[in-house]
């Protein structure tokens, strides 16, 4: 079971640790992502889901622990893990001095492909960007803007993409425009780890949820899984009326009859 | 990766061109400075300041030119400082790429654009009445000074554009650079200097740049000016290569 997991998975990560000085972030953090799939890393705000992705996008190098993407180890085969993947960071990534399209063709020539110009425009109308391609991206919206910084990340077809918080300050339109992208990855067959920390996000996206917490990961299973943890909450909720009664018999016992207890009960 | 690299540079110099090209402002408050300093040297305290047979713009040119390239590298800090902060940086070096192509563009951005700004100034200053005998070496000796100081100081830049927290720290720098050449021979003499004064302005590079440009302009032989100039340009490109290069490999580690 482990192995199988091991071998059809294309990001794998195993006692990863790293600290910012006296700052332990991550404390051995493990997971795997099956290839084509959407793994969501949850977490609130300062969890490392930044960190996990910064190592695995090779800008950062862990202190402890191995993590390999597409078969290539991060700290060892950089440049091959590099060709693998497509990093979208946590603020859109896009040079707002250029138009849209001169910042696809950018990526496209940086990443030495042959017809840039054909690239940027069919990535434009996939977008729904055709009609602003020509605009200095200081003149786009937060989604639209998002909008490109994702296909931006989609060209080359790296069989990888990390979006790091990739609705985060998004209005509610444009982050449904941009669930619509990264549904529309899957379906093509591209490896999607996303970081969040909306809830709901990761429940409709994810094939795979991990929570990642104070530096480590305390759950990881699909989001039925993770809905069967709940039931033990109920049972709290359950033990905790007893304790109340306990209270209040203990209360009413020592000050007078069972009589009057007895009245008390019927009263209520 | 690294087959890529002068590719990639080329194509990420294309963009931080483009940059300029779009916002030429960043030309020319470069070039303004430097041109309203020469105008206010050369047309109110020119006149008192004794430069002996040499009129006063032909010896002021060289120090404007030096504080040209000391205010137009803020720039180059502060595009640095915006690609890092935008988070393209990240995305470029997460890329498959030549990497330090990215710190390259900067740099060969930051000689082009002051490149322009220095002929922007020498014009006006041609329209002010300098007037130079100096023949192609001379004029090519002078260029290749002046790259030589721009790269250093553009790879000083590097190291507050990649590490500044701020727009503000990431170009306040250059203030000190520039305010250098009044501690020096290029707007008064040295030797009118009190003792502590001048034995700094006569040790400092900015002097030994100067002479050696000024030398050269006039036609005078250069001596072991042009040795120390070149001497002060090399070390410093050297010395702030490797802590731009230190700051760059602590950021992307």
């Amino acid at each position: 079971m482990t192995d199988d997991k091991v071998r059809g998975s294309v990001i794998h990560v195993q006692g990863l640790q790293k600290s910012y000085k006296e700052l332990q972030v991550l404390r051995g953090v493990d997971f795997d992502v099956a290839r084509g799939s959407i793994f969501a890393l949850l977490g609130s705000n300062g969890a490392g889901k930044t960190t996990v992705v910064k190592i695995l996008s090779t800008l950062l190098k862990a202190d402890a622990g191995t993590a390999g993407v597409n078969g290539f180890d991060v700290a060892t085969q950089p440049a091959n893990v590099r060709e693998s993947i497509s990093l979208t960071g946590q603020f859109a990534a896009v040079d707002e001095i250029l138009s849209g399209r001169e910042n696809l063709v950018l990526v496209a020539r940086l990443r030495h492909l042959k017809g840039p110009g054909k690239i940027a425009d069919d990535l434009l109308k996939r977008f729904s960007l055709a009609d602003a391609g020509a605009r200095k991206v200081s003149t786009y919206s937060g989604g639209m803007r998002r909008r490109l910084d994702i296909a931006m990340s989609l060209i080359g077809s790296p069989p990888v993409i990390f979006l790091d918080e990739p609705t985060t300050g998004l209005d509610p339109q444009a982050r449904i425009e941009v669930w619509q992208a990264v549904k529309e990855l899957a379906h093509r067959g591209t490896t999607v780890l996303l970081t969040t920390q909306y809830l709901d996000e990761a429940e409709h996206l994810a094939d795979r949820i991990a929570i990642l917490h104070q530096g480590r990961i305390i759950v990881n299973g699909t989001l039925a899984e993770l809905k069967r943890l709940l039931p033990p909450a109920k049972v709290e909720y359950v033990e905790k009326q007893p304790t109340l009664e306990d209270v209040f018999l203990a209360l009413v016992g020592d000050n007078g009859t069972n009589g009057h207890d007895r009245n008390v009960g019927t009263n209520a | 990766m690294t087959r890529h690299f002068f590719g990639d540079t080329a194509v990420l110099l294309g963009r931080s061109l483009r940059h300029i090209t779009r916002s030429p402002d960043t030309i020319i408050t470069t070039a303004i400075m430097p041109i309203a300093m020469m105008l206010m040297f050369v047309y109110v305290f020119g006149g008192a300041i004794n430069t002996g047979s040499v009129s006063y713009v032909n010896y002021l040119l060289p120090g404007i030119l030096l504080i040209t390239v000391a205010s137009g590298i803020a720039y180059t800090a502060f595009r640095l400082f915006i690609d890092m902060k935008g988070g393209i940086f990240e995305r470029f070096q997460s890329m498959p790429i030549a990497r330090s192509s990215v710190l390259w563009a900067h740099v060969l951005t930051s000689l082009v654009a002051n490149s322009i700004s220095l002929v922007v100034v020498v014009l006006v200053a041609l329209l002010m009445g300098f007037r130079s005998a100096a023949g192609v070496p001379a004029w090519l000796a002078v260029a290749g000074i002046l790259i030589l100081f721009t790269l250093a100081l553009t790879w000083l830049a590097v190291i507050p554009g990649l590490s500044a927290k701020s727009v503000e720290g990431a170009s306040a720098f250059s203030y000190p650079l520039i305010f250098l050449p009044f501690l020096s021979s290029a707007f008064v003499p040295t030797d009118t200097m009190p003792g502590l004064v001048r034995a700094f302005a006569e040790h400092q590079p900015v002097t030994s740049i100067v002479n050696a440009i000024r030398a050269l302009f006039t036609q005078q032989p250069v001596g072991a000016d042009i040795w120390i100039a070149l001497a002060w340009c090399v070390g410093i490109l050297i010395v702030t290569f490797a802590f731009a290069m230190n700051t760059y490999h602590r950021k992307i580690s």
